[in-house]
C-alpha cells in the first residue's frame, strides 16, 4: 500500500520531508510522547525524496532551536504551521553554521561536559561533520547527542 | 590577537610573525622590557620542562610570575568553579599561562577573563608554543619552512604536541609521513585538516620506511598517563626506538626532534650525532615563548 492517511490536524505544526526513518529520533528529541498529541508517518512516497516520514503535532510551536536539530537530523525537513486547519506559515530547514546549547559534546573530556556553561559545535555542512570550538574534535551527526528541547 | 589557544587560530602570517619576533629576541636585535607586568603559571596538571621554559621567558623579559601547580592546594579543591578560579586570578596577574588536563579548557578560559591566555597544553588537544617553538627549530635548522618532509614518530593519538605541529606545518606545503602502532594513529579531524589543505600525508608502522626520506624526524614519548589500561601501556612501550645504527644513510640535514621528556625512544647514543637536535629545540622554546608573551602584552 503505497497511499496512506495520515490525519489532519486543526492547530499545530506538521514536520514535513523528514528523512526516511528519523521522525521516531524527533518525536523522542521533542518529547511528544510526554504530552502532545500527535501522530507519525513513516517511509510514505515522496516524489521528492523517495521516502518520507512526516509528524503532526495538535496545539505545537516549534521554538528557533529544536528547527535547528531537526535540520541537523534532516536537512529535507520542512515546517508548516496550521490554524484552523489552514496553512499559515511554511518554512524549510535552514542548516546552521553555528550550533549554540543544542547539542552535548561526546568527549567526556570536553570542557562543556565539566563546567556549567555552553556548548558551541560548528558545522561542516557538506560533510556533514559537527566539531566542537572547545576541544576540537569532529562528529558526524549521529554519533552526537541532542539536549532535551525546553 | 588577543590569546594563544589553538594553531587553528593562527594564520600563516601570525606564525610568520611570532617566529620573526623570536629570531629577533634571540639575536638581540630587539629588547623588549615587560618589568612590572606578572604572569599566572596555572599548572593544573604536571609539568616541569614547559613550566621552567615560561618562567625563564617572563623572568628574561624583565616579568614576574604567580605559580600554581596542581588543585591540591587551591580553592577548586574546595568546590569552587573554574571560572570563579580564573576571574579571581585575573584581578591579579596581566596574563594567564595554563595546562590543563581537560579539553578545551584553555578556551573556556579565554571566553571568561579579559586578559590574555595562552594554552600550555589542554589534555589531548592543544600545545600551541609547542608547535611554534617546533617550527622555530625546524626554520632555524633548514633554513625554511616550505615545503620539507617531517616524519612524527610514536604517540600520535594523544600527543597533543604532533596534533599542533601538524596542524602547523600544513600552512607550509609540508609532505608529513606519520608512523606510529596502529590503535595510536592520528586522529581522523588532525587528518581532515591536512587534506583540506592539499597536504600530502602518509601512514605507517615501520621507521625505517621514512627515516632516509625526510629533513625533519619528530619523536614522541609514548605517553603512560594517556593509558586507561597499564597492559596496553606495556604492549606499545618501547616499539619506536631510534638507535645511532639506523642512522646511516639518512639526509645530510636531518635534525631529529622530541619535546622532551624522552624516556627509551632515542637511545643516548644518538645524542652526541650532527642530527641530534632536541636540547637545542628546547632552549627555542624561551625564545619563542618570549616572542608570544612580549606579543600578547602588545610590547612588539
Amino acid at each position: 500500500m503505497n497511499e496512506m492517511k495520515v490525519q489532519r490536524i486543526e492547530n499545530g505544526t506538521v514536520i514535513d520531508h523528514i528523512t526516511a526513518g528519523k521522525a521516531l529520533y524527533i518525536a523522542q528529541l521533542l518529547h511528544l510522547a510526554d504530552s502532545s498529541l500527535f501522530v507519525i508517518g513513516s517511509n510514505l512516497q515522496s516524489s521528492k525524496l523517495g521516502k518520507k516520514d512526516i509528524i503532526k503535532i495538535e496545539n505545537y510551536q516549534l521554538h528557533e532551536g529544536e528547527k535547528k536539530s531537526i535540520a541537523l537530523i534532516s536537512p529535507s525537513a520542512s515546517f508548516t504551521e496550521i490554524r484552523n486547519f489552514k496553512v499559515v506559515a511554511k518554512e524549510t530547514a535552514e542548516l546552521p553554521e553555528i550550533i549554540k546549547e543544542l547539542i552535548v559534546c561526546p568527549n567526556h573530556n570536553c570542557i562543556t561536559n565539566l563546567e556549567d556553561m555552553k556548548s558551541r559545535f560548528s558545522l561542516n555542512a557538506r560533510t556533514m561533520t559537527l566539531q566542537c570550538s572547545y576541544c576540537e574534535k569532529k562528529y558526524t551527526i549521529d554519533e552526537v547527542k541532542f539536549k532535551r528541547q525546553i | 590577537m588577543n590569546n594563544l589557544i589553538s594553531m587553528r587560530d593562527l594564520s600563516k602570517a601570525d606564525i610568520l610573525k611570532l617566529l620573526s619576533t623570536a629570531e629577533k629576541i634571540e639575536t638581540g636585535e630587539i629588547k623588549v622590557d615587560i618589568t612590572g607586568k606578572l604572569a599566572a603559571l596555572l599548572f593544573f596538571e604536571p609539568s616541569t620542562r614547559t613550566l621552567f621554559s615560561f618562567d625563564t621567558a617572563m623572568k628574561k623579559l624583565g616579568g614576574k610570575t604567580l605559580i600554581m601547580t596542581g588543585t591540591g592546594n587551591t580553592s577548586v579543591k574546595k568546590g569552587e568553579t573554574f571560572s570563579d578560579t580564573l576571574m579571581t586570578i585575573s584581578q591579579y596577574a596581566d596574563i594567564i599561562i595554563q595546562r590543563s588536563p581537560i579539553e578545551g579548557a584553555a578556551r573556556y578560559a579565554a571566553e571568561v577573563v579579559d586578559i590574555p591566555v595562552v594554552n600550555a597544553g589542554d589534555g589531548s588537544n592543544q600545545h600551541p608554543t609547542q608547535a611554534l617553538l617546533d617550527l622555530y627549530s625546524i626554520m632555524k635548522t633548514q633554513g625554511t619552512l616550505e615545503n620539507l618532509k617531517i616524519g612524527v614518530v610514536g604517540d600520535l593519538k594523544f600527543g597533543r604536541t604532533v596534533h599542533s605541529l601538524c596542524q602547523a606545518m600544513s600552512d607550509f606545503n609540508s609532505e608529513i609521513h606519520l608512523t606510529s602502532p596502529t590503535h595510536l594513529r592520528m586522529p581522523r579531524h588532525i587528518l581532515d585538516d591536512l587534506d583540506e589543505k592539499g597536504i600530502t600525508w602518509s601512514e605507517g608502522e615501520a621507521l625505517e620506511d621514512i627515516i632516509r626520506e625526510v629533513d625533519i624526524l619528530y619523536v614522541t614519548r609514548i605517553q603512560k598517563e594517556r593509558f586507561a589500561d597499564i597492559d596496553d601501556y606495556k604492549k606499545v612501550k618501547g616499539s619506536y626506538v631510534l638507535r645511532r645504527s639506523m642512522l646511516e644513510g639518512v639526509k645530510k640535514n636531518l635534525k631529529i626532534m622530541h619535546p622532551l621528556p624522552r624516556v627509551d625512544e632515542i637511545c643516548k647514543d644518538v645524542d652526541g650525532t650532527e642530527y641530534a637536535y632536541y636540547f637545542q629545540q628546547a632552549r627555542n622554546g624561551v625564545y619563542t615563548r618570549q616572542s608570544i608573551i612580549a606579543t600578547l602584552l602588545g610590547k612588539v
